[in-house]
């Protein structure tokens, strides 16, 4: 059997349509609805609770913690202060992408690390000689997300704490109904919103308490579905979709640097030494050869394509994660690949996030996606967006 | 057969998977080809018999991962019958009451083993993808005749040359590794990676199946590789079960080769291989009888090919010297148990999926260590190393319905026991057999019908393998590639004309594969033009 999160109880209640899948080992809902589009407005719209228990968790304490986190990061974590939060990938030492996650600050010496793939051996090769403790909580710690326009509001009602004050990428010590939890305000979806950590064995309480006082504030439970149309909009990457982490590449080509997921920005030179340090400054120096960019298909284009056949256009209604190929304007010559994409219910486009040749990366630049229309591939006209492709103010207000 | 005389071009001696494989491949160029089997059955030791009635065994080999997906392809064997079935888990018992199990599915595998310990399970995933590498490093080897690296002929240069190519393209990482692979010992390569002892043991005992060596001897970490080998071959869960047992390969090779006009004919004895000036005839059987050919295969091991089945005069003397010292040492047996109902496992009970996978007796690397340490000196374990797979519980026509058969694949039996092997050395290794697995499925001594056990002795005796090793001589590095069986002798010819080799004594050999059957005939079908008119 698939192990099941501690909110399992509530969930499978919930579940009209029995949309079970898998995530790292745990089973867990694509939606709880019988379709996701509710569950997706709820995020924009309202609030949606999202169970996200199956992320990997792990506590680093001890004088060395920080040591060991500034070791294996590429930002700088003297610069996290106590109850930050930052959002970091972290590279082998050929500088390539392991994973991606959250590292939080709960103490002076006390760190929480979220990732999607388990890290506990990798970080323990990094810490030989150090005085840290590294423990894995990834099964004691139930995670919720409770994401969307609402969320403060209900937050607000629940929690003794004054989390309204509360800022983006930052935590508080709460209790919710009497339970002990700590609240980020973090998420996967681009909106205003807040992750809620607590022991497993409060799981219920805390679920009941908060679908209680989300209920008038219009919050559902959400799946998977609606939590990836968010992500893409957000231009948010997921591992083993839109990268493949050095850890599990086959071959040299399939691994990514950060310049080439558009996430240099998390890469701080000024220290002068962590994993994959030597080869990140010298990527530095060079232009990278891969950009990773949005991709936003033109309507007029895809519609014309779907005319020939005597269709209108016709979309997934749910967001795909396959390799697509990215062709230049009018089609032919390959110059990159989608590895998710979805139709926006709120921008009204049909967008994909792309990894680009750099020379074909600058936004506006004209492209083509390719579309199977009726067993046939065609290009559809697209061009290059910055991401994300939402850039809502409440996130960060 | 009067009357035919010259009537063939080749003669295959050995039904085995490789002779049927080269049979078959000989006859697919149109050639007419007869195969001799000494048995009343094909197969050599992948074949299923009727032990007790109602009870069908693989007697001997009896599971398979390495059969070439080319050979499968090219010979068309599902039109002939081939079917694997899925092997879906390896359950590792323990003396303390738990397990350790390996299962099909990577979440429940990676539950499974972060159970016992969680740094060993993100290292299995890390460590799969290294084998899959060094696999594929190796792969190409496996369908390539191999060079003789000390010929200065240009044929030969450019075939080092492009296996030069081939390790240098590894690069450093992956080639340290692989040289790693082929000196160190099972044991201290697993020691690199992991610390679950149940884990290292189960996977290390891989690497010491069919060879006279412990997990703890040098040269084990490559056979280890073996074992990842049919993984990349687009063969997904390679490892497998033929529906009928392991004779269901057999007949479907031998069915291919009869689709191609070859003649099979069993209880056909062959005693010598005729010579003539020089040059392979035919071949005489042990009832008189005298068929010849233009050429004679041969798919019996080593020893038997070139000092039974030819007089000693044909060879050179260095040859028969280099014979003499290539390494048999069997040092397994099987037995073999028809039961009244499924062994019920103390640390996970009833019936469950783990009954129709692998289940294996090696609860840490010492207890290896040690089975081995009792046939260094001379004697079968005390604690034997186990590989034990229930075949009713994969295809059900193995037993009647709602009874089985046990395969138990037992490691250490030495050939050359203290004392030698007799009826009562036989029934007492058995005994300890039976004793070891009851320890954890104490029904299974009160569930069994009837027993067959198979010494290295009895192998040789029934199937004709010398000292009963498994593989026609030890995997072991000395006797691989272009050593295998011989240096000078590896491209399956022999010092007589006309005389080839094609057994699993041949490269690349080793388990049902039948690599060495497939590249034998192709090397025979390039010398077609020196065939005698």
């Amino acid at each position: 059997m698939l192990k099941v999160t501690p909110f399992h109880p509530r969930t499978s209640a919930l579940a009209q349509g029995q949309a079970w899948r898998r995530w790292a080992g745990y089973t867990v809902l694509s939606a709880y609805a019988l379709h996701h589009e509710p569950e997706y407005a709820a995020i924009r719209n309202s609030a949606a609770l999202i169970d996200v228990s199956p992320l990997y968790k792990y506590v680093i304490r001890g004088p060395d913690a920080e040591r060991l986190l500034n070791r294996v990061l590429p930002r700088e974590l003297t610069k996290l202060k106590l109850h930050q939060v930052m959002y970091t990938p972290w590279c082998d030492g050929a500088g390539k992408v392991i994973d991606d996650g959250t590292v939080s600050r709960l103490g002076p010496d006390t760190f929480r690390l979220t990732s999607a793939d388990p890290n506990l051996r990798w970080l323990s090769q990094n810490a030989v000689g150090m005085d840290v403790g590294i423990e894995d909580v990834s099964e004691r710690t139930a995670a919720l997300a409770l994401q969307g326009p609402t969320s403060r509001a209900i937050l607000n009602e629940l929690c003794d704490g004054d989390v309204t004050q509360l800022r983006f990428f930052r935590l508080a010590v709460a209790t919710i109904d009497s339970v002990p939890v700590t609240i980020s305000r973090t998420g996967y979806t681009g909106d205003l919103g807040y992750e809620i950590w607590l022991d497993r064995e409060q799981a219920l309480t805390v679920w009941d308490a908060i679908m209680d006082a989300g209920r008038p504030f219009g919050m559902c439970p959400a799946g998977i579905h609606a939590l990836d149309i968010a992500r893409i909009e957000a231009g948010l990457l997921m591992i083993d979709i839109d990268y493949v982490s050095a850890h599990r590449a086959l071959i040299e080509a399939q691994k990514s640097s950060p310049f080439e997921l558009d996430l240099g920005w998390t890469v701080d030179l000024g220290k002068p030494s962590f994993v994959g340090r030597t080869a990140l400054a010298d990527e530095a120096a060079r232009p990278p050869l891969w950009r990773l960019r949005g991709i936003a298909v033109d309507w007029d284009s895809l519609e014309r394509l779907y005319a020939a056949v005597g269709l209108p256009p016709t979309l997934p209604s749910v967001a795909w994660r396959t390799s697509v190929p990215v062709l230049v304007e009018g089609g032919g010559v390959q110059v990159g690949y989608a590895t998710s994409g979805c139709w926006s219910p709120l921008l009204k486009q049909y967008i994909a996030l792309a990894h680009l040749e750099a020379a074909y990366s600058e936004p506006g630049t004209p492209l083509a996606l390719e579309v199977t229309v009726e067993h046939r591939r065609r290009p559809a006209a697209a061009r290059v967006v910055s991401l994300p492709f939402l850039d809502l103010e409440r996130k960060r207000a | 057969m009067p009357g035919r005389t010259n009537s063939y071009d080749a003669i295959v001696i050995g039904g085995g998977h490789n002779g049927l494989v080269t049979a078959a491949y000989l006859a697919r160029a149109g050639r007419r080809v007869l195969v001799l089997e000494r048995r009343e059955v094909l197969g050599g030791a992948a074949v299923s018999e009727e032990v007790f009635p109602g009870f069908t065994f693989s007697v001997f080999s009896y599971v398979v991962s390495l059969l070439r997906p080319e050979i499968i392809r090219e010979l068309d064997l599902p039109a002939h019958g081939l079917q694997i079935l899925p092997l879906e888990s390896t359950l590792t018992p323990l003396p303390n009451g738990d397990y350790l199990a390996a299962w099909a599915d990577p979440d429940l595998n990676r539950r499974e083993l972060y159970r016992h310990s969680p740094k060993d399970a993100e290292a299995y995933d890390e460590f799969g993808r290294l084998m899959h590498h060094m696999a594929m490093a190796v792969k190409p080897i496996l369908n390539m005749v191999p060079p003789d690296p000390t010929s200065l002929s240009p044929k030969e240069l450019l075939s080092l040359a492009k296996l030069g190519k081939h390790f240098r393209d590894l690069g450093s990482e992956r080639f340290s590794a692989l040289f790693k692979l082929m000196t160190m010992s099972s044991a201290d390569y697993l020691d690199e990676w992991f610390e679950c002892e149940p884990l290292k043991a189960t996977k290390s005992a891989s690497g010491i199946i069919g060879t006279f060596l412990g997990p703890r001897s040098p040269g084990t970490a490559y056979v280890l590789l073996h074992h990842y080998m049919g993984e990349i071959d687009g063969a997904f869960r390679a490892w497998g079960f033929a529906k009928g047992g392991a004779g269901g390969i057999s007949e479907a090779i031998a069915s291919a080769a009869r689709g191609f006009g070859a003649e099979i004919k069993t209880q056909a004895d062959v005693e010598q291989v005729i010579v003539k000036r020089g040059r392979a005839a035919g071949v005489a059987l042990a009832d008189g009888t005298e068929v010849s050919a233009k050429l004679v295969v041969s798919s019996l091991d080593p020893h038997l090919t070139f000092l039974r089945l030819l007089e000693p005069g044909h060879l050179p003397e260095d040859l028969v010297e280099g014979v003499k010292r290539y390494r048999f040492r069997g040092s397994s047996g099987k037995v073999n148990l028809a039961l009244s109902e499924l062994p019920n496992f103390t640390c996970l009970p009833g019936r469950g999926p783990h009954l129709r996978g692998a289940i294996s007796i090696s609860p840490s690397v010492d207890y290896l260590e040690r089975a081995y340490d009792d046939a260094k000196y001379g004697h079968y374990s005390r604690r034997p190393y186990m590989d034990i797979i229930i075949p009713s519980m994969i295809d059900p026509g193995m037993a009647p319905l709602g009874q089985h058969v046990m395969s138990i694949f037992v490691q250490y039996a030495p050939y050359d026991l203290n004392d030698g092997w007799n009826d009562q050395a036989r029934e007492a290794f058995g005994e300890t057999v039976i004793d070891t697995l009851a320890d954890y499925a104490p029904n299974l001594k009160s569930s069994i019908l009837h027993r067959q056990v198979l010494t290295p002795k009895d192998i040789e005796d029934m199937v004709g393998l010398t000292q009963g090793n498994i593989f026609q001589g030890e995997l072991a590095l000395q006797q691989l590639f272009f050593l295998r069986p011989l240096p000078q002798w590896a491209k399956y010819r022999t010092p007589v004309r006309g005389y080839y080799q094609c057994g699993s004594g041949t490269h690349p050999g080793g388990g049902v594969m039948g690599a060495s059957g497939r590249l034998a005939a192709l090397e025979i079908l390039k010398d077609g033009s020196r065939w005698p008119k």
